[in-house]
């Protein structure tokens, strides 16, 4: 990267918020996929939208390829560095401009924290509904790239259900607002588009969520089982009776035998699957249906069915369920996250070839999924330092991603494709179907500068390392779904 | 305007040769919604492009084709106990999948768990090159390429002709109350619906009848439920809960839009509770315009009998920079000034929807 043209993107910034000290960007080589490293040329922190934006129009101007950060909590890739690049972190932007509890928005910076936003909205009776495990250290400007989902997508939809209006310069340098602060519309959903495009399109710069009513009462049941099948069959169950619950999740043994190691959770002993259910709203409904509720799980004949008593007891349910995967951490020394759905009567057959593949490759697997979405969350255990393992959990996670191709899913359906799963794309869809992404690309990107080498499959391979924890898993701070 | 007989399809390569046969094309449904399609154009209509492709209760999907009638696809549904929860309307005037999603319209049921761009989740369209793509998924969750299903909600047949759609679909509430409140015209009503919007009663819909006088509130869950809720909200406001027929007339009629001009001008206006009384200031002043405020106020639906009444009307959404899109009756497609960006005329082209589809401006 010529010192030059770097020169103009210097100056837009003090130096003290603009990186190029290899210790100073060390921090930023990878994202929440640690088996991918790469280091930028520079790192940018703007403090204001205005300096984002004259950022991005430099880049334009000199060509330099960017990539936005927030967190860098991504689990595909989509903050890894971009080759001869630099990162724009936007952590800085971190203030909520406008809370209205009448209108129920909130008007945020993207550098705001997820979990900041229901913190806010607390008060108010009200809930910022996307819940991604990484929730205490994501930010929405992340959330919007990739359109997070968490564990109540089923009822409330996923990042994109919820933005109801943005401000964004895209990579050509062009300003746009859509939307606003109504939950209507005329005209193509330009927010729809935007929410979603792993940061190719530009930097969102002021989002307008919607807030919804807190529930009044939650009802949340554990349900332990002697076998997977026979939780699947539970879900099938609850799913044909017409219920629709806020969270329908499942946990396998080893993922059980990890969250009762990290947070001391206890499970019914014996159990080789864990359902948990979340029924809320007003309390008379949730009343109703817990009746429902409760007939259906007896006949699901668990193990032991433990409803949680109070908020505490909930909370705890919760908290063993999003610490599964970092505490898988603590049983392997390595591990890869994969994100694939199927179609929900499917579960139960993609969870027996997902051993049987595990199996056949001499690898662990847990499992943790969102079975409400038929969102598959494998989690294949390695040691890096065993000479072809790591290549050895990438064809397994590959073979499990092409399953849920073949069954009519996804490869992914919150994590996106980022950098990890650009080569399986073509598996989704046709030459004519990527070729029309990549038009819909430069249309917003003509020059390709904004997080290049991502989503698409291309030639430029970024250097595989060691993958472990994120630095902030391995301090507890967050924990993987 | 659409001079020649539409073009009619009745299977996608049928389609793809319908786009590539005329310079200028422009998709039409059932014509429920006919301003957003008289322009100057081949109409391809869709028809005879209908059917069911795939509908697996369990999965809450189904796919159908895009000339596939709301009303059979509702019946569909409700005999397996499942439904679109955002009510899509003109559903008894024959509206079609298509139409519903082109035309981005929804429902009184839109309030709890939004609108079309929140049940979509695929489509298969035929772009201005007459090539033929599917983007989206046929499964719930889904987050692979980019959200052009999303899109395409709203894009009122100008950004290619869509052949299929895939959505997700809910439970149908075992069962609704609906009830008929009274307010002191849009203000109080605006209040009332502030107050009821972060209470702990979840409504599905919020309308308030062109009146201005009755609010309707639609409850929905299990049936040993909603008779508590209707008593404690009527111990705050004086109203009476509808019986079942009385009630289904009267969302029927607002689904159909029966209160609007047969023969003026209906403008679809978002927009927030709070700009809602300033507006009724406008209607009041403009004469012969009826006003519904839907979507709890986020939505408008003006209906103008004259042009004296449409001039005053249009003036008054300028001045309280508010956009509308006219769906039905002469005059302009935008009601006000529509926000154009660059990144738009390149879009266009990429989907080489600029030389084969109208402007979004005609
Ligand atoms: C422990 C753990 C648990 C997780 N759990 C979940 C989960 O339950 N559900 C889920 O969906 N995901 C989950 N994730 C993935 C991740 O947290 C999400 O993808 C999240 O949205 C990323 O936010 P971030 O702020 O860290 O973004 P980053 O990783 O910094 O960036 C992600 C992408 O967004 C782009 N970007 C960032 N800010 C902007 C902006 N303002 N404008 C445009 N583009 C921008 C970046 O370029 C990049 O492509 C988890 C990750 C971890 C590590």
């Amino acid at each position: 990267m010529p010192k030059d043209r770097l020169h103009e993107l210097a100056a837009l910034l003090p130096p003290e918020r603009w990186l190029t000290r290899p210790e100073q960007l060390a921090a930023y080589e990878s994202d929440g996929l640690t088996a991918y490293r790469k280091r930028p040329v520079a790192v940018a922190i703007p403090e204001s939208t205005d300096e984002v934006v004259e950022l991005v129009r430099a880049c334009h101007r000199a060509g330099i390829g960017f990539v936005a950060r927030g967190s860098g909590t991504s689990l595909s890739g989509g903050s890894l560095p971009v080759e001869g690049g630099v990162v724009i972190a936007l952590n800085r932007l971190n203030r909520i401009l406008k809370l209205d509890p009448v209108q129920r928005i909130a008007v945020v910076e993207p550098g705001v924290v997820n979990s900041q936003v229901t913190q806010a909205a607390a008060p108010h009776g009200l809930l910022y509904a996307p819940d991604p495990s990484s929730q205490s250290i994501c930010t929405i400007g992340g959330n919007v790239a990739f359109n997070s989902g968490g564990a109540h997508c089923l009822k409330y939809g996923m990042t994109a259900n919820h933005v109801l209006g943005l401000r964004a310069v895209l990579a050509t340098g062009e300003c746009v607002s859509w939307g606003g602060r109504s939950r209507e519309s005329v005209g193509p959903d330009w927010c729809g588009l935007f929410t979603g495009n792993e940061g190719l399109f530009g930097i969102a710069l002021e989002i307008t969520l919607q807030l919804l009513p807190k529930p009044e009462r939650y009802h949340t049941v554990l349900a332990g089982y002697r076998t997977l099948d026979q939780a699947g069959d539970a879900v099938a169950a609850i799913v044909a009776s017409g219920m629709l619950p806020g969270a329908l999740e499942i946990m396998d043994a080893l993922a059980l035998q990890a969250a009762s190691a990290a947070v001391h959770a206890e499970y019914p002993p014996g159990c080789e699957a864990v359902l948990i259910v979340e029924l809320e709203g007003p309390r008379e409904s949730v009343e109703c249906d817990r009746l429902r509720l409760d007939a259906i799980l007896a006949a699901s004949q668990p193990i032991e069915m433990r409803p949680a008593r109070d908020a505490e007891e909930r909370l705890a349910i919760w908290k063993g369920r999003k610490s599964a995967f970092s505490a898988v951490g603590r049983l392997s020394p390595d591990f890869l996250v994969q994100d694939g759905v199927v179609p929900r009567r499917r579960l139960g057959e993609a969870l027996r070839r997902i051993v049987e593949m595990s199996r056949e490759a001499g690898l662990r697997c847990a499992n943790v999924f969102h079975a409400g979405d038929g969102n598959l969350h494998p989690l294949i255990l390695f040691d890096g330092r065993q000479p072809g393992a790591l290549e050895r959990a990438e064809a397994l996670a590959g073979r499990i991603l092409r399953m849920c191709v073949e069954m009519g899913g996804s490869i992914t359906g919150e994590h996106g494709i980022g950098v990890e799963k650009r080569d399986f794309l073509p598996d989704m869809f046709r030459p004519e179907e990527i070729d029309c992404l990549k038009r819909i690309r430069s249309a917003f990107d003509p020059l390709e500068i904004a997080n290049p080498g991502k989503m698409f499959p291309g030639p430029e391979a970024p250097a595989l390392s060691r993958p472990g924890l994120h630095p902030l898993e391995a301090a507890g701070v967050i924990s993987r779904e | 305007m659409n001079a020649t007989a539409a073009f009619c399809p009745a299977t996608v390569d049928e389609v793809v040769e319908a786009v590539r046969a005329a310079p200028r094309v422009i998709p039409i449904g059932a014509r429920t919604k006919p301003r957003l399609s008289a322009v100057d154009a081949q109409a391809i209509s869709t028809r005879r492009l209908t059917g069911w492709v795939e509908y697996e209760p369990s999965e809450y999907t189904f796919t159908a084709l895009a000339g596939t009638p709301i009303r059979e696809i509702r019946e569909v549904l409700a005999e397996r106990g499942q439904h679109l929860p955002f009510d899509p309307p003109w559903s008894e005037s024959g509206a079609t999948l298509g139409g519903t999603v082109a035309a981005g319209c929804s429902g009184p049921g839109r309030f709890r768990f939004g609108g079309v761009r929140d049940f979509i989740l695929g489509v298969r369209f035929v772009d201005g090159a007459g090539r033929v793509l599917r983007m989206g998924g046929k499964v719930v969750k889904n987050a692979a390429g980019f959200d052009l299903p999303k899109f395409f909600v709203g894009s009122l047949g100008r950004w290619g002709v869509l052949v299929e759609l895939t959505f997700k679909v809910f439970p149908r509430p075992d069962a609704t109350r609906t009830l008929d409140l009274g307010v002191e015209g849009f203000a109080d009503a605006m209040q009332v619906l502030g107050e009821m919007s972060v209470n702990r009663w979840e409504p599905q819909a919020m309308e308030l009848l062109p009146c201005g006088h009755r609010l309707l509130l639609r409850l929905a869950g299990p049936e040993g439920s909603l008779q508590p809720l209707a008593d404690e909200i009527l111990r705050r406001w004086p109203g009476q809960i509808l019986d079942p027929q009385q009630a289904s007339a009267l969302w029927s009629d607002l689904a159909e839009f029966r209160w609007a001009h047969p023969d003026g001008v209906l403008l679809k206006v978002p927009l927030t509770p709070d700009l809602v009384p300033a507006l009724a200031r406008v209607i009041e002043g403009a004469g012969d315009v009826r006003m519904q405020i839907g979507a709890g106020g986020n939505v408008a639906y003006l209906s103008s009998g004259s042009d004296t009444s449409s001039a005053a009307l249009l003036s008054g959404l300028r001045e309280l920079g508010l956009v509308g899109l006219a769906l039905r009756g002469q005059g302009p497609l935008w009601w006000g000034d529509r926000p154009v960006t660059g990144v738009e005329s390149a879009l266009r082209q990429a989907l080489a929807a600029d030389d084969r589809f109208p402007e979004l401006d005609a």
